[in-house]
């Protein structure tokens, strides 16, 4: 239990610097670094919790893909971010009280928190025996009673990506491209001509 | 030292205090504010696990999974926004964005 309880504290603790970190960085290189962080000090919040696939996926998706993105982002565009910070200050006031404000009802609300005592007969579907992991669980539910949402999902990624790829694609001017199709259709009497040359007389080009 | 739900919900809340926060430090920077929108999913993740471990019901993590889905295709398409909206106007202040005078 104390060994529960210290890797709880520990993962929270970096989660939380590197949380502060990801939005006080000077560089946006190191806030993509700090938001990794972040997300493997997440999953293992969420090993903690019993949600194991969850962590993984956590750290497939987020640290795989998201944040790569944002990494490649980052770098490829050339931005001045020294200009960008340029009047963070002014608002700082602001965003600090609206964020102590609601870190404050957050945790009144979080920490006076209790459980119904009807709320543990009412559960949709109740972790299942122990020796069933966590992943077997999920995927039990997930392919039966919540497959149209799992579908809807899949649509929202696939939308996502074609969005993604008609923003970006660019087609530019002026550029000589192989089109085998048209390699492949000419035809001999479209290009080629066979003139009778009489000797002396030359040839008209048409 | 028992770690209870409320220490859960705890980190959670400051995290997502943390992504708001962040949107007010960065305001001319889309890639942070991203960034910061990132970290305040992570916040609701860990409040929906948290609730579904400490209830003993499953649906909380399959609800994570579909919160996770949105994220990633939204940050897909931000940063695609992002990126040709840089390549046309060189910029990405936010200051900058008023072309919809909206």
């Amino acid at each position: 239990m104390i060994v529960q309880a210290i890797c709880f504290y520990l993962f929270a603790a970096v989660a939380v610097a590197s949380g502060v970190m990801v939005i006080s960085a000077r560089n946006p290189v190191h806030s993509v670094l700090f938001l990794i962080l972040a997300f493997f000090n997440a999953a293992g919040l969420f090993v903690l919790l019993g949600a194991e696939f969850l962590a993984m996926i956590l750290v497939v998706v987020y640290v795989g893909a998201v944040a790569v993105l944002f990494m490649f982002v980052v770098m490829m565009l050339d931005i001045n971010f020294i200009e960008l910070r340029r009047g963070a200050m002014q608002y700082l006031p602001v965003g600090a009280i609206v964020g102590m404000v609601l870190l404050v009802e957050l945790v009144l609300i979080f920490g006076a928190w209790a459980f119904g005592p009807e709320a543990g007969q009412s559960l949709a579907a109740p972790l299942p025996h122990p020796s069933v992991t966590n992943t077997t669980a999920l995927g039990d539910l997930l392919y039966t009673k919540y497959i149209y949402a799992f579908q809807v999902a899949g649509v929202i990624l696939l939308v996502a990506m074609i969005g993604a790829i008609v923003l970006t694609l660019r087609t530019r001017e002026g550029v000589r491209r192989q089109n085998i199709s048209a390699q492949v259709g000419r035809r001999r009497s479209d290009t080629l001509e066979v003139v009778k040359v009489r000797s002396g007389q030359g040839v008209e080009t048409s | 030292m028992i770690i209870g739900l409320g220490h859960y919900l705890t980190v959670a809340a400051i995290l997502l205090t943390l992504g708001i926060f962040g949107i007010f430090l960065n305001r001319r920077n889309v890639i942070v504010i991203l960034m910061s929108i990132e970290l305040m999913l992570l916040a609701v993740n860990i409040n929906f696990v948290a609730f579904s471990a400490f209830l003993g019901d499953l649906v909380g993590q399959v609800f994570a999974m579909f919160v996770l889905t949105v994220a990633a295709a939204e940050a897909a398409i931000g940063l695609a926004i992002l990126v040709v909206y840089f390549r046309n106007r060189g910029s990405i202040a936010v200051a900058d964005i008023n072309l919809m005078k909206g």
